[in-house]
Formats: structure tokens, C-alpha cells, sequence
């Protein structure tokens, strides 16, 4: 049984089920390799020719060289791996996070610690919260 | 016998874990969180549990996409806070207890619970930082740790209601322990947060705090929440709190016994990208 459809209809939001897992397997393998120091490295020296290593296709490993983490994500990444290159370039969680959002980074901070983004209008897309805009990178 | 004294709810966000580490708890931004622990060390002063069993979530850090077990009961002696990118957390290693983990293993997998078993596991800051805020700096821990790690990452996650009936079989299998153990069942992660997309920074404080309601008076039905209803009003990644369910289901009252006093409940936003919730459950 596939997941519900209702997952798809929340706004802005990628669910990360067995389809996605599939599409992103080596993408979200190669952000695992980052964990060890010395690929870290060698990925910061030739980020192209590491890459190059993966069996990731050409749209996931220019997403990747952009930094473009809303493009990884439709591209089958997970967060959670995808935090593995921000750990590499220095990111924290916030600044990862945030910066799929469109927001600045300061102001992102400041929703977050004005209570953060509002669950009214974005619970299905279709509403009219902050978080229904088209995502540019579709 | 084994008994079961308290359940303890927490976020595990690791910003705070790197706040901690960095001694920033006395920043302003952070004090807020942390001063909701306070009550906690010294409550835990108190309790002196020997066995805390944890349920917590990996964070593609020990399990990638190459294995992916949907329930996972550490019976190793001996567990390495991992290096997730930025170093090991400069914490002390996590002492298992192998004999009552075997124990729970078999005994819940003969009622149906199908667990992995893993013996050789870094641990994540899903595990570590609850540690940190309930115990605060220490050179040692002062209790044994049995890590149980629920996938909460790739979806289907598991179901509320299949958590809280592993709780509850988890609770008969620790009070069939021959040993006279004070034991704590912990559940961590959430409270509402996305972590991604347009929609991230999503914080639902009423939502939240309906679930705390729930979790204390009527965990039975909060169990029956589908997970889309989690994804949905606490964010993609607020769905880790269907691990608080575990917790929940090992105390006495779900099957008969008294409700749990509430000796401590905590409720903060933000930290980093996430609400801060806190709940310390006794059993009477």
C-alpha cells in the first residue's frame, strides 16, 4: 500500500517515502561519505571530481555544487543527509533550513524566535499561508 | 523485580547539544531552554535510576539508506557518541546494559514485536543531547542506557498506536526482570518542526501543547492520531514525537494501575528550528 495521498497536498513539503529513497539513494549516500574527514577533503578540493565518483545523475550533482537544497530534496535528498554538506561548508541547522525557505538569514532567525512560521494557511496547499508559494526549483 | 518509576519526555535538538558544548548556556537565547531542565538534574539527583531506556530516532548518522530497521534495541555494552559532521560531542561513552536488553528483546519479539538487534552503534545527538539536559556535565553517566532507535526518517513511520503497544510490552517485559532495578522509560524528539521546503521553521504551539493534554490524560486516544495528522500540524519533522508513544505506553495506567503524577512539564520556542517540549512523568 502506498502512502496516503494526502501527504502530497501539504504545502511546501517533501515527504520522504520509498520513491523518494529510491531517486535520492546515492545522493544521500554520497552526503554520508562526508562524515569522514578525509572525504570531506577531497570533496572541498574537487568538488566535480568527487562527485563524479557517485552514480548520482547530472541534476543532482549540479543541485549539490549550487547548494541548492530545495533542488535536492526533489531530487529524492533527505535532510538529514543533506546536513551532512552544510557540516562541510561550516552551515549551522538554522542557516540550512532556512535558506529554503527565501527568507534571509536574519530574517528567518527572527521568525523563528517570534514564535515561528504559522500553521494557519498552510496545512494544505491550496490555503493562502506564507509557506503555498511555488517552489522555485520545480 | 525490575520496576518502572518515571517516564521523562524531551526534544533533542542539536543546536542545543552545541550550545551546551560551546558554554553558551547562559546566553539569553539559550538560558530559556535550558532553565527548563533545572527542575530535571535535580529531580534526577533524586530518582538515582540505574537503567534509563531511551527511544530515540537516528539521524542518518549510524544507519544511512543502506539499512533501515523500523524498531532497534541496542544490547551492546558500550556505545561512542558518533562524529556527525562537526566531531564527536565531547560527552562520555554510553554504558549499556546487555543482560536486561537481551531480556526485552526476547520477550517482545515473542509477543510480536519484530526488533532488529544491533551491538555496535555510535549514538546521535538524538540520544546524547536528552542526556546532556537531564544530567548536565558529567565525567561519567550515572546510569546504564538501553538506546532503542525508531525509524522516523524514511516514511511509513511506524503508527502512534504501534508505539504505545510496544510500550506497553516493553513495560511487562522490564517488570518480568528478576533484578531489583529503577528503571526510566525516555522518549524523545519533536515538538513541532520542519527542518525543510518553503514550510520550514513551522512551529504549531497549540497544537503542542494539546498533545502534552493528550499524552498525560488520554494516551489511549492520542495513539489513534494517523501520522499524516503529525506531518501536517507539527511539520515533517514533528512526526518524531509518535516516539514519545513508547514512553507512555510503559507506564502503569495503561493497564489498570494509577495515572502518573505530573512532576514537571516545559514548553519553549524556539531553539534553532524547533519547539522545545519537556514532560517528566511519575508513576504512583
Amino acid at each position: 500500500m502506498s502512502l496516503d495521498k494526502e501527504f502530497k497536498e501539504i504545502p511546501g513539503t517533501i515527504i520522504f517515502d520509498a520513491e523518494q529513497s529510491r531517486k535520492g539513494y546515492w545522493l544521500n549516500q554520497f552526503c554520508m561519505s562526508l562524515m569522514k574527514a578525509a572525504n570531506r577533503e577531497r570533496f572541498k578540493a574537487n568538488e566535480r571530481a568527487y562527485l563524479d565518483e557517485w552514480k548520482m545523475t547530472e541534476d543532482q550533482k549540479q543541485a549539490v555544487m549550487a547548494r541548492d537544497l530545495n533542488a535536492m530534496m526533489a531530487l529524492g535528498g533527505n535532510i538529514y543527509f543533506l546536513s551532512k554538506i552544510g557540516a562541510t561548508d561550516g552551515k549551522s541547522f538554522q542557516q540550512m533550513a532556512g535558506s529554503m525557505t527565501g527568507m534571509s538569514e536574519e530574517a528567518y532567525r527572527d521568525m523563528m524566535i517570534n514564535g515561528g512560521r504559522s500553521i494557519e494557511g498552510n496545512r494544505r496547499i491550496g490555503e493562502h499561508g506564507d509557506a503555498q508559494r511555488p517552489n522555485k526549483d520545480k | 523485580m525490575a520496576r518502572i518509576t518515571a517516564s521523562v519526555y524531551s526534544s533533542h535538538i542539536p543546536a542545543v547539544g552545541a550550545a551546551f558544548d560551546l558554554g553558551k548556556t547562559h546566553e539569553p537565547y539559550w538560558q530559556k531552554v535550558f532553565s527548563g531542565y533545572d527542575f530535571s538534574k535535580q529531580w534526577e539527583n533524586e530518582q538515582k535510576p540505574d537503567v534509563i531506556f531511551l527511544v530515540y530516532n537516528d539521524h542518518a548518522t549510524a544507519f544511512s539508506l543502506s539499512m533501515i530497521p523500523t524498531f532497534a534495541i541496542m544490547t551492546g555494552p558500550e556505545f561512542m557518541p558518533a562524529d556527525e559532521g562537526y566531531g564527536r560531542r565531547p560527552v562520555p561513552p554510553v554504558i549499556g546494559h546487555p543482560e536486561l536488553a537481551s531480556h526485552i528483546a526476547s520477550e517482545v519479539i515473542q509477543k510480536d514485536f519484530d526488533l532488529t538487534i544491533v551491538n555496535e552503534i555510535d549514538v546521535d545527538h538524538g540520544l546524547t543531547v536528552p542526556m546532556t539536559c537531564m544530567f548536565g556535565k558529567v565525567d561519567a553517566w550515572p546510569c546504564k542506557v538501553i538506546p532503542f532507535a525508531v525509524n522516523v526518517v524514511q516514511h511509513p513511520v511506524p503508527s502512534g498506536a504501534r508505539c504505545f503497544a510496544l510500550g506497553q510490552a516493553i513495560r511487562a517485559a522490564i517488570e518480568s526482570y528478576p533484578e531489583d532495578l529503577n528503571v526510566q522509560v525516555w522518549g524523545t524528539g519533536g515538538m513541532s518542526h520542519q527542518l525543510q521546503g518553503p514550510r520550514a521553521g513551522l512551529i504549531n504551539r497549540e497544537w503542542d501543547n494539546d498533545f502534552l493534554d493528550r499524552l498525560i490524560d488520554d494516551p489511549a486516544g492520542l495513539s489513534k492520531m494517523p501520522n499524516i495528522d503529525y506531518v501536517r500540524e507539527a511539520g515533517s519533522e514533528g512526526i518524531e514525537l509518535v516516539m514519545w508513544l513508547i514512553a507512555r505506553g510503559a507506564m502503569a495506567d495503561t493497564r489498570g494501575g494509577p495515572k502518573p503524577k505530573v512532576a514537571h512539564r516545559f514548553y519553549h520556542v524556539p531553539a534553532s528550528n524547533t519547539a522545545v517540549g519537556h514532560l517528566i512523568l511519575e508513576n504512583a
